[in-house]
């Protein structure tokens, strides 16, 4: 049952294959037994197994709320879980408990998804590879020595997609939830292929996988043509200056005043704040935090911050001339290459490594363009390896549409972990030796 | 400015620059209270500063100062700038506290469109520019009372500009001339306000409330002095002044601390001082050494503020989600100027009546009230609520709204008085028991009191000349000139008639019997 898909489980819901306590208990014994992974900071089973309950009374009477009632869901570290400890894997929120519930949360759980726990992460997401968090490094789960590339920043988009009255900077229009129509026909459709993201730090096993998608496109009937996106090159330098910007400034909050780790003294405000931002910040965290205080002084603001905001005009543009030339979707890498092996990711600081990393995903953010990676096969080691479409503005439905046309050509295997689980001691071999490895 | 902004919880900030001549303000005298320059403190320069030809030597120049205000305002709404959280007056503390403004980590400002509003009459009835479109900026510190590490403001681009305001000053002996003077504003801005700190000497420790300050108006001066012609000078800032009263003598004993300062050969420091209410004197702040950067960033949760005018409205436009500055316009009351000039045109009033009627909360109202009802003359109206009224009220600390007289009532004793059914001074007696509030009406005091004026005027003239017989001593005085005598007699024939009788016509009575 939990190597099915989301549809699939949901339609065993209704029918009454199982039951939404049966699975949530599934998961959770699958939990228990995957914890060497460390993907979880919290489990919340106590409020899982209610949330199961309700659904299971919600099923029984008829009155099940949609597709997701029932469903186990686990949400990363970095959204506020109204009474579970969210901690942004950071010794900064290490106990803090929110009131209340991150939107998007708060809308699977309206819908009756149930909450399994919260997963592991960067600290506040500053990271590539799940590495630097307060918890320990995530392993990846199709393999114990190596990582699973954990795809960063990617807005929610898709069926959740739409306004937030929270969120000022949403659009206005009451995006109706939309179905997927399943697309049989991409003869209609331009499939741009941006050259300069032919870097040649690019694998060659992703790029040929890129390659054949391309050519799968094509095969199809699809237009599939070259395009140049010029200013790429000056996206991920533009990218550091605004983002590191803003860390400095979102993260002024933490103070050890209102929430939160406080340190010991209390000598002065300024002395407390200090070591309170020391101690709570991992030194990524606070690398960023510096990188962003100098590029908004009043000396530099002018030749960084505002100079990258006019860069980034100019990479938005870029998509903007794509688009406009008639491409409907652009097709990309999601990352260099399968994900590396972790004593050999850790050789490079956290820093190189994002810039690294990041460099085809990160350039979307500035444009502010829908993005989704899809899994596409997996590597010559068994890793999965994924390519990303990038959309238009709003046009969210068609690019989910073109991307779950392209995930049932590629029929990516699912993975098995009962499999894995049943050889166990040679799990725990394969543990204690990565164990060694893992010590921060 | 007249009514006062009620409780809220935004500011709006505004420039008002104002010349001035040769360290003095409107023509009154130079401050008292500055201490002489031997109280410098950290701006006296390390080395013996050198007095070159050029630097003036005391007196000889003509000093100019420059003032800038940096006027802090709460808005008049029901919740808080940027989060859904009421607003109360004097609320317990940190009852009033919502997640964002506590900087819970991920909660964002929403914009309350009320203060949007509020932003734009307040730019209109100052004759700003309102800009279509405006930006809210991040200014960063540290501070315990800031729980985000910033501030949310309107910094590079405020909602209003280039604006000003056309005041009245009143000059001269008693004050009885009117001048009429603009300042400029710079720039109206929506901002955050920071929390409340109330310091614990006691056990060393500050505590934070995140209502939010209260103190309707807040004022931070600007001052620099130079000589005309030549650059401006150095500036320094006196914050957090809270009455116009403090705001004037810290001005003045700045300007003239500065031009001693800058007279014996110093340098002023572009600092940040505060005003000593006992000394009456400035001081620098301890915590503000060095300047301050606030590395400000534009604030990235909230979009550009877009405002419209009725000719730029998108069509179909929800107007639940748009602001027309046209609309606002034509919903902006009268303005204190042109009340006051309508004040002075339709009842001959005096111009510094119309601003004491003007400056205090519901007291317009009152007297229009009062007018109403009266067939008094405005002048007569117009006095009695100033002086006796108004006097009342200041006695007793209370506000208009509070008053235990009724507008109805006081028409009805100034009906009374009108009517001459009573004396002036009788209606003064009659007005002090009605203040107590007991429930009964001008009338009905006037007639249980016997406060009716004599209206028998045969009766009168007999108790004059009764009076007057009884009294020769006086008479001869009278007749040789002497005009305290009459007054004596006019005493007496008052107390005769237990003040029911007119002074004025006793007056006439009297010099009519004694003629013949």
């Amino acid at each position: 049952m939990l190597g099915r898909t989301l549809r699939e489980v949901s339609a065993a819901l209704k029918q009454g294959q199982i039951t939404p306590i049966e699975l949530c208990q599934k998961c959770l014994s699958l939990i228990k037994k995957t914890k060497f992974l460390n993907a979880y900071i919290t489990v919340s089973e106590e409020v899982a197994l209610k949330q199961a309950e309700e659904s299971e009374k919600r099923y029984k009477k008829g009155h099940s709320l949609g597709d997701l009632d029932g469903i186990p869901i686990a949400v990363k570290d970095n959204f506020s879980t109204s009474g579970i400890e969210t901690t942004c894997a950071s010794n900064m929120l290490k106990g803090y408990v929110p009131p209340y519930n991150a939107t998007v949360v708060q809308r699977l759980l309206d819908q009756g998804a149930v909450l399994m726990g919260k997963t592991n992460l960067d600290e506040f997401a500053m990271g590539s590879g799940s590495t630097d968090g307060a918890f320990g490094p995530v392993k990846n789960p199709w393999s114990y020595s190596k990582q699973y590339r954990e795809k960063r920043k990617q807005k929610p988009h898709g069926m959740l997609a739409g306004h937030d009255p929270k969120d000022s900077t949403t659009i206005q229009d009451p995006g109706k939830p939309f179905m997927l129509s399943s697309l049989t026909d991409v003869s209609k459709l331009c499939i741009g292929i941006p050259k300069e993201y032919l870097v040649p730090e690019l694998s060659s096993e992703v790029r040929s996988f890129w390659s054949k998608a391309a050519n799968l496109f094509e095969s199809e009937g699809a237009k599939v043509i070259e395009v140049s996106l010029p200013h790429t090159s000056h996206s991920i330098v533009c990218y550091h200056v605004l983002c590191t910007s803003e860390v400095a400034s979102n993260m002024a909050r933490f103070d050890g005043l209102e929430y939160g780790h406080r340190c010991d003294i209390d000598v002065s405000t300024e002395a407390m704040y200090a070591a309170t931002r020391r101690e709570g910040f991992n030194d990524v965290v606070r690398g960023r935090i510096l990188a962003g205080n100098f590029f908004l002084l009043k000396e530099n603001y002018a030749n960084y911050f505002a100079k990258a905001q006019k860069v980034r005009r100019l990479i938005a543009n870029d998509f903007v001339n794509v688009f406009n030339s008639g491409v409907d979707v652009l097709l990309t890498p999601t990352t260099l290459s399968e994900a590396v092996p972790y004593p050999e990711f850790i050789k490079e600081d956290n820093r190189t490594r994002s810039a690294q990393d990041d460099i085809f995903t990160q350039a979307v953010n500035m444009a502010g363009l829908p993005a989704v990676s899809v899994p596409v096969a997996l590597s010559n080691q068994g890793l999965p390896v994924g390519l990303q479409f990038i959309g238009r503005a709003f046009c969210d439905q068609q690019l989910l549409t073109v991307a779950k046309w392209f995930e049932k050509q590629v029929q990516f295997p699912v993975i098995q972990l009962q499999e894995l689980m049943d050889d166990c001691s040679s799990v725990f071999e394969i543990e204690k030796l990565a164990s060694v490895s893992l010590q921060q | 400015m007249a009514a006062p902004m009620l409780r809220g919880c935004c500011l709006g900030r505004h420039w008002a620059l104002a010349c001035i001549d040769g360290g003095s303000r409107h023509g009154r005298g130079a401050a008292t209270g500055f201490t002489s320059s031997g109280k410098r403190g950290q701006s006296f320069v390390a080395q013996q500063p050198h007095i070159t030809a050029q630097k003036s030597r005391k007196g000889e120049h003509k000093w100019e100062a420059v003032v800038g205000l940096e006027i802090h305002a709460q808005i008049a709404s029901n919740s808080k700038l940027f989060s859904g959280s009421q607003v109360h007056f004097a609320a317990p503390p940190n009852s009033l506290v919502s997640f964002f403004d506590a900087s819970l980590p991920g909660t964002l400002p929403v914009l309350n469109r009320r203060c949007v509003e509020a932003a734009v009459m307040t730019g209109l009835a100052l004759n700003c520019h309102i800009n279509k479109k405006s930006l809210f900026d991040r200014k960063h510190y540290f501070y315990a009372d800031l729980p985000a590490g910033y501030q949310i403001t309107q910094q590079r681009l405020p909602i209003a500009v280039n604006g000003s305001l056309a005041y009245s000053v009143c000059v001269g002996k008693r004050w009885r001339q009117v001048i009429t003077k603009t300042v400029r504003i710079k720039q109206i801005q929506l901002e955050q306000d920071s929390g409340k700190s109330l310091h614990d000497e006691l056990r060393s420790q500050t505590l934070i409330d995140l209502n939010r300050a209260e103190g309707q108006l807040r004022v931070d001066a600007n001052i620099s002095v130079h000589h005309p012609g030549e650059p401006l000078g150095v500036r320094t800032e006196v914050k957090n002044l809270n009455s116009a009263r403090f705001l004037a003598r810290a001005i003045d004993y700045e300007i003239q601390r500065q031009i001693n300062e800058l007279e014996n050969g110093c340098e002023i420091l572009n600092e940040t001082r505060s005003f000593d209410y006992k000394l009456g004197c400035t001081v620098p702040m301890r915590d503000k050494e060095g300047k301050q950067d606030y590395r400000f960033m534009p604030e990235p949760n909230l979009p550009p503020l877009l405002l419209y005018d009725t000719a730029s409205l998108p069509a179909g436009a929800d107007p639940q989600q748009v602001i027309n500055i046209d609309q606002i316009r034509e919903q902006l009351p009268e303005l204190p100027s042109e009340t006051r000039e309508k004040l002075i045109q339709q009842y001959g009033m005096l111009p510094e009546h119309s601003f004491a009627l003007l400056n205090e909360v519901g007291l317009l109202e009152f007297f229009q009230n009062v007018i109403k009802e009266t067939r008094a003359e405005p002048k007569k109206v117009t006095s009695w609520v100033l002086n006796i009224f108004l006097g009342f009220l200041k006695q007793q600390n209370l506000a208009v709204n509070e008053s235990p007289v009724t507008p109805s009532a006081l028409a009805e004793l100034l009906n009374l008085l009108d009517r001459k059914v009573i004396s002036s001074s009788a209606a003064k007696q009659v007005f002090e028991e009605l203040w107590r509030g007991k429930g009964k009406t001008p009338s009905q005091i006037v007639s249980e009191r016997k406060l009716e004026l004599m209206q028998d005027a045969e009766a009168l003239e007999r108790v004059c000349h009764a009076v007057m017989e009884g009294h020769p001593q006086v008479v001869m005085d009278m007749k040789r000139g002497n005009p305290r005598a009459i007054n004596k007699l006019i005493g007496l024939v008052r107390k005769a008639t237990h003040s029911r009788a007119d002074p004025t016509v006793i007056k006439e009575i009297l010099e009519k019997q004694l003629s013949s």
